[in-house]
């Protein structure tokens, strides 16, 4: 119930800035339907289908990956080293895994809304995915292993320059490497390896899988898995160090 | 309610709190006392579990710090000297988190924050965003938030630090109303006026270890009740008397103008160390 009142906390707050979250979300993914589903796309023939339907899920993957993990470790940094509102969980008597299960719940609600957006912006565009459950169930699973490792990012970096910098070589890269606008298998085959073992290549497969109503591949399901129960691991260890 | 053993705490070579043992009783209003950098903050801490000892342990309410972590949290409330409410949320929020963090029943939060919100009188502003409010409301809301649970004992970490006079007066009201209610209270100043005016004991720190410990009237007791200032050609004299007739007597004997007055625990810190406050 503890991590109930840590994430009925970040719905308060969420409330409130509710409107202003879905316009400032609207713009990313609006301007990647614009260039690569009109400007790009057009010139672009994948096996099958138009280059909107195959960029969308990957534009999904890379934002359940950047809202969540922002949402969290952003906030969290803040809160670790400005605010010091950490502090009173710090105090309270509830548990490290509680915290972070109501702050990386709270980042995969703002996520999922995030991922909704781009499916409904991908509809007017004239992308019609396959979102069954399968679909939705990556997403989810995809921004709760940011989500945590937002954590993780935010309890460990010594400044906001350093969690800046952890978003610029961490995830940026995989927003552009991990099959989101492209065939990842495509690459050069060492990189082609290193892509192929990160969990967001995992997402875009699955993703993209399940939009053309395919099965969901187990191996990536098995790899978001693996990667998200590691970090929710790290993420309760590094709040338990503070305490 | 609080015993210190022998707690020490260094920041690389820094010792930052040395070898401290104190015992704080039930009820009691406990200043410690020095300059920034003396090692409150850090013994504060400390107690509360924010920050690990290096050696020695605390006991709070029974209860060893370290080792009865859940015990502890529940019979302690801390209010830190920087501001660390939620400004994202409302007052009322902020009492509202505080309590279902600690798993207080429903109806119980409910009357007990709008208690504390009449006791820090901020019920008229209980609706409104933090971020609004100005330095003493915001202590004020600290405090209350502190106390939601009912705590044994409270921590205030520089209760008045970056208020202004009237603001500073009104908190040792709330500090004394606390104190009648139950709550033992340790606190911490650099404001010499703050020990003298609010607490029962003091104990005075100094470079991470604790010189002296007693109420106000032993400590002024100890160097002498009245001090006599005298201005003469030479530049400024000090000195100590243990009664008004020895320092009526002394100044009687000295040319120029003198200027007699009552020991402050700011005469007893120069006394201990040779040093002003804040030096």
């Amino acid at each position: 119930m503890d991590c109930y009142t840590v994430f009925w906390r970040e719905m308060l707050s969420f409330k409130r800035v509710f409107w202003k979250f879905i316009a400032s979300r609207l713009v990313g993914p609006v301007l990647y339907l614009v260039a690569f589903g009109w400007g790009l796309g057009r010139s672009i023939t994948t096996n099958g289908g138009s280059y909107l339907d195959f960029v969308v899920p990957g534009i999904i993957a890379l934002s359940a990956m950047t809202v969540s993990f922002n949402a969290v470790g952003i906030s969290l940094n803040m809160s670790r080293l400005y605010h010091k509102t950490l502090e009173e969980y710090l105090l309270a008597p509830i548990s490290s895994l509680s915290f972070v299960l109501g702050k990386v719940l709270a980042g995969t609600v703002r996520g999922l809304v995030g991922a909704l957006i781009i499916l409904a912006l991908g509809f007017l565009f004239g992308a019609r995915p396959a979102a069954g459950s399968g679909f939705f169930a990556v997403i989810l699973l995809t921004c709760l292993l940011f989500a945590a490792l937002g954590v993780v990012a935010a309890m460990t970096a010594p400044s906001h320059e350093d969690m800046a910098n952890f978003s610029t070589f961490v995830i940026l890269p995989m927003a552009f490497l991990c099959g989101t606008f492209f065939r990842a298998e495509n690459l050069p085959g060492v990189v082609a390896d290193i892509v192929y073992a990160l969990p967001l290549t995992h997402t875009s497969y699955a993703l993209r899988a399940l939009a053309a109503g395919k099965g969901l591949p187990l191996v990536s399901l098995a790899v978001l898995t693996g990667y998200a129960a590691a970090c929710l691991t790290a993420a309760v260890w590094t709040v338990r160090r503070l305490r | 309610m609080i015993e210190i053993k022998g707690l020490t705490k260094n920041y690389g070579n820094l010792q930052a709190v040395s070898d401290l043992n104190l015992r704080i009783e039930q009820e009691e209003i406990f200043g410690l006392l020095g300059p920034n950098g003396a090692g409150k903050t850090t013994t504060v801490r400390m107690l509360t579990m924010l920050t690990r000892p290096a050696a020695g342990e605390a006991y709070i309410a029974g209860h060893e710090v370290q080792r009865d972590l859940a015990r502890v949290r529940h019979a302690i409330g801390v209010v830190p000297q920087h501001m660390n409410l939620d400004q994202e949320l409302t007052a009322r929020e902020n009492l509202e988190l505080h309590g279902r963090l600690y798993k207080m029943p429903a109806a119980e939060r409910g009357r007990r924050v709008e208690e504390l919100l009449a006791f820090v009188e901020l019920g008229e502003r209980a609706g409104e965003l933090v971020g609004r409010f100005s330095g003493g409301m915001k202590r004020r809301l600290m405090i209350a938030r502190a106390l939601m649970h009912r705590p044994r004992v409270l921590f205030l970490d520089e209760p008045t630090v970056g208020l202004d006079p009237q603001t500073r007066r009104r908190m040792w009201d709330l500090v004394r109303r606390m104190n009648r209610d139950g709550a033992t209270i340790l606190l911490t100043t650099h404001y010499i006026e703050e020990a003298d005016a609010l607490c029962h004991r003091v104990g005075i720190m100094d470079r991470g270890r604790l010189i002296a410990l007693g109420s106000p009237g032993e400590l002024k007791e100890r160097v002498g009740r009245f001090v006599v200032e005298g201005f003469d050609g030479d530049g400024a004299t000090y000195a100590l008397f243990g009664t008004r007739e020895e320092a009526v007597a002394y100044a009687g004997r000295t040319s120029g103008g003198v200027t007699i007055r009552e020991t402050t625990l700011e005469d007893v810190f120069i006394q201990l160390t040779g040093r002003r406050v804040g030096e």
